[in-house]
């Protein structure tokens, strides 16, 4: 009977032991690695700060070598850019999303559509890059906003689509057949009633795709190509913020590399302001919104 | 005024399932017919089978003929017409959380073109006083949403929005079992005002609501009409055996 | 019977027949059509906007496919073989960056998802509950935040730790595995290797936290009530029940690290090489085409970029699909059984 208790005493401090440790080793994991992240956000927003200035906002860079310049063209040229790939891949993704909710409840295909979206938001976004550019770029044997565009704009409608369709799969059923109910055409209920009951969740959704987008670089590297002037034509090279940075980050002029930093401060704030817009509605609407 | 209905041999079912066999009735106009039967029996899918709400789920599927006055409502219109001339008031109240009170009441208006302001406001006017709600919610009618009302105003409301459209015939699915008496007692009331102007058809789980609403009764078991005759004569007098054992509570 | 009941109500004549005051929206009503063009239309433009995601998967493969016909007539399968990267002659094999992807994405694996596993156990079964949304967010951003600013600081503060603290560090302690050879210049494997970490860590931590808050609590309970200790309840009731899940979420990061770009190509030193070393330079899949492509003058070497860029999408996406069905298989269900 010694023995037993004995061994049962000897097991029961080994879990506890064990149990301790786990949690020791889960909060050191933790701190591992937020402290370190925290250290690189606050590093980065520091490098940033000490090295924006208005000049950032309104000039294009310096010639080589001159001290001062901005990225004025970089946040127009990105401005253009991530236009064009809404303007695409907003409406699209929005329907599709409108079609896996609405129309295609429970068939194969929405099954199917879901599940390559889903996949195609993997596919890395350099891969995209040289597809665009081997469809546009050598067809018109320059690099052009248009491309850029269009491969950003590609790259959006995957989420879109899938966020669309969770918002509106959280429109109750009972509205909607309110709406049939008084002879509502589907088409009609599905703009008047499911989309703009879902809209607050539908436009953040379209919020992450374009912030997602805005930081992209690999895409546009064979596709917008990047401009050191002032650019604001479709058929033309342009600038962007993302290829801008990585560009600046890899030359060796320090001037660069300031205007690298102050870049990044710029695309990780715009960052910050959706991630933060996103929780805020996405908690509203789960406060507010239907029964 | 209301029109009558007439069922002749309507089949229902969900993928396989068989879920109305050979309903035969005629729902005279003008008069409220309540709908009985145990949970499951097929009532809630014959309701929405005269407005063809039942066809809005892929798998279901239905046969026979349903005629509204001199329409076939299978053969001869859209689900959509047909549902512009039924209204529907459903179990829980379904207000639009993303619109007015106003807009609510007249949605079946606005959503289907109609644009003429003075009329609209005419409607909502109507509709309410219809309703019984008009005096509650008379001054916040663009301010608050439809979804702000309590459980029974809503349900009201709910009823007002299908009157505004004014259909020629009300179909009620259980309409106050989600509410609590007191409005339970409103919309009864409503009911019995409102049957002179439409057709109504009310599917109920309480015997002493049809008893106290309907002219007619009908009583649905498994998927079949049992009986179908005055609420009087159901209630004191069935002729089906199995009609007076729900009536007398040894089942359902 | 049906008909002398019939006889006896008065049949309404026109379905029109309604009092004079709401004619007017009677009338409305019944102009306006079925609606079946319109819905029809609308339904064909949804359907079609639908479609376009499989468009755009065909449009990728095939159009990767068609560039890089050149390379793969070539070379053929030995392309993927081979070590061998030289433009000036023309001749391209692609094994060293299978190896650059492999090793790094492996490496990155090893440091992140022991931290990630660790991160979503604290935050969902051991956070205090008023810390659990700052730190969550904080996971949400860092996950947000674009590869080339992770690639910024890599190259001005990554590096030079590598280069004069990290690097000596492992080469006094564990020089003895002969995996910290050479000279040491702050790029390399290992570089590459750490800020691949950092990046997908906050993707596999947060999916992980999906899976394991999507096991019902009555597991969680069922495992206490037996006098489990708290470990042993979420070794029990919660991660064996997610295995599978967890694994996905794995993948997917493996998925996302096989493909990051960006980060990469600067700090990992843009050599074609296969080495030991994890100082050594090295070119990842994905680096030697951004790093490569602006030099590719010759229509070979572009095919070349191309068929390396075509093996790359397969890979991603024969990786993200096993890892999606995964999780989609654990967080559909209902409650997994207790093995």
């Amino acid at each position: 009977m010694d023995f037993q208790t004995r061994s049962m005493r000897l097991n029961n401090a080994r879990r506890k032991v064990t149990n301790y440790l786990v949690s020791g080793l889960s909060i050191l994991a933790t701190i591992i690695v937020i402290v370190p992240l925290i250290a690189i956000l606050f590093y980065l927003i520091y490098k940033g700060a000490s090295s924006l200035n208005l000049a950032f906002f309104t000039h294009i860079p310096a010639p080589v070598g001159e001290e001062g310049g901005g990225m004025a063209n970089s946040i127009v040229g990105s401005g253009i850019i991530l236009l064009l790939a809404s303007l695409m891949g907003v409406p699209i993704g929005i329907a599709a999303g409108v079609y896996l909710a609405e129309f295609g409840r429970g068939k194969a295909l929405a099954t199917a559509v879901r599940f390559t979206a889903d996949v195609l938001n993997g596919v890395p976004s350099i891969v995209m890059g040289i597809s665009i550019y081997s469809l546009i770029v050598i067809q018109q044997k320059h690099f052009s906003a248009l491309a850029g565009g269009v491969a950003l704009g590609i790259m959006m409608i995957p989420t879109i689509t899938r966020t669309t369709e969770e918002m509106l799969a959280t429109v109750p059923h009972a509205i909607r057949e309110a709406a049939l109910g008084l002879g509502v055409p589907k088409w009609r209920t599905a703009i008047s009633v499911s989309l703009r009951t879902a809209s607050p969740g539908i436009i953040t959704g379209c919020m992450l795709a374009f912030a997602r987008v805005a930081g992209e670089t690999a895409p546009l590297l064979f596709t917008a190509f990047g401009n050191q002037f002032w650019s604001l034509k479709l058929n033309e090279p342009i600038a962007a913020l993302p290829l801008q940075i990585y560009v600046y980050a890899i030359s060796p002029y320090d001037e660069w590399h300031r205007l690298a930093w102050a870049g990044a401060l710029v695309l990780i704030v715009m960052i910050m302001v959706s991630v933060t817009l996103v929780r805020i509605v996405a908690n509203r609407g789960v406060l507010k919104g239907g029964s | 005024m209301g029109v009558g209905i007439l069922v002749e041999d309507l089949n229902a079912w969900y993928g396989t399932t068989h879920t109305l066999q050979d309903i035969n009735l005629h729902i005279p106009a003008n008069h409220a017919t309540a709908l009985i039967g145990p949970s499951g029996c097929g009532k809630s899918t014959f309701v929405r089978c005269l407005n063809r709400m039942h066809e809005t789920n892929p798998i279901a599927r239905a046969t026979g003929v349903v005629r509204m006055g001199e329409v076939d409502i299978y053969k001869d219109a859209s689900p959509v017409e047909i549902r512009r001339r039924v209204g529907m008031v459903f179990q829980r109240p379904n207000p639009f959380p993303t619109m007015s009170i106003y807009d609510n009441v007249v949605s079946g208006l606005k959503l289907n073109g109609f644009r003429n302001r003075r009329i609209l406001d005419e409607t909502v006017e109507r509709s309410l006083k219809q309703a019984a709600l008009w005096e509650e919610v008379k001054d916040d009618l663009k301010k608050k949403s439809g979804a702000s009302l309590s459980g029974g105003q809503q349900q009201r409301m709910c009823i007002a929005r299908a009157l505004a459209v004014d259909p020629e015939v009300l179909l009620m699915d259980e309409p106050a079992s989600a509410l609590d008496p007191v409005s339970t007692s409103k919309i009864e009331d409503l009911i019995f005002q409102l049957k002179s102007q439409y057709t109504i058809v009310i599917v109920t789980h309480n015997m002493q609501q049809a008893a106290r609403v309907a002219e007619n009764t009908g009583f649905f078991l498994n998927g079949k009409m049992v009986e179908f005759d005055s609420t009087h004569k159901i209630f004191t007098n069935p002729k089906d055996k199995r009609t007076e054992d729900y009536i007398t509570g040894r089942f359902g | 019977m049906l008909s002398t009941v019939a006889a006896a109500v008065t049949p309404a004549a026109a379905p029109q027949a309604g009092n004079a005051a709401a004619s007017p929206i009677r009338d409305f009503l019944s102009r306006r059509g079925s609606g079946r063009l319109a819905d029809a239309s609308f339904a064909a433009i949804m359907l079609v906007c639908a479609l376009s995601i499989f468009a755009i998967v065909l449009f990728i493969l095939s159009i990767l496919i068609v560039r890089s016909h050149l390379s793969l007539a070539q070379f053929g399968w030995s392309f993927f073989t081979r070590s061998a990267w030289d433009p000036v002659s023309g001749d391209f094999g692609a094994l060293p960056f299978i190896f650059g992807t492999l090793a790094t994405s492996f490496l990155a694996l090893l440091m992140a998802v022991p931290l990630a596993l660790g991160v979503a156990i604290f935050l969902t079964e051991l956070c205090p509950q008023p810390l659990r949304a700052p730190i969550s967010f904080l996971t949400e951003l860092l996950a947000a935040i674009p590869s080339v600013v992770y690639g910024l600081w890599a190259v001005f503060v990554l590096i030079p730790l590598v280069r004069d603290v990290i690097g000596p560090f492992l080469v006094k302690f564990f020089g003895w595995t002969t995996l910290f050879d050479g000279t040491n210049f702050g790029v390399g494997l290992l570089t590459a290797s750490i800020i691949l970490a950092i990046m997908i860590l906050p993707i596999i931590s947060s999916l992980t936290r999906d899976i394991m808050t999507a096991v019902p609590n009555s597991q969680r309970e069922a495992v206490l009530a037996l006098g489990a200790t708290r470990w042993e309840m979420i070794r029990i009731g919660v991660l064996r029940n997610s295995r599978i899940g967890i694994v996905g979420a794995i993948m997917l990061g493996l998925g996302r690290a096989l493909g990051e770009t960006m980060a990469v190509t600067m700090v990992i030193g843009n050599h074609p090489n296969i080495s030991k070393s994890l100082f050594a330079p090295a070119n990842t899949l994905a680096s030697v085409i951004a790093g490569e492509f602006s030099e590719a003058t010759s229509d070979i070497y572009l095919s070349a970029l191309i068929e390396i860029g075509l093996a790359l999408f397969l890979v991603t996406i024969v990786v993200n699909a096993i890892a999606r069905l995964m999780v989609w298989a654990v967080t559909r269900n209902a409650p997994a059984r207790v093995q």
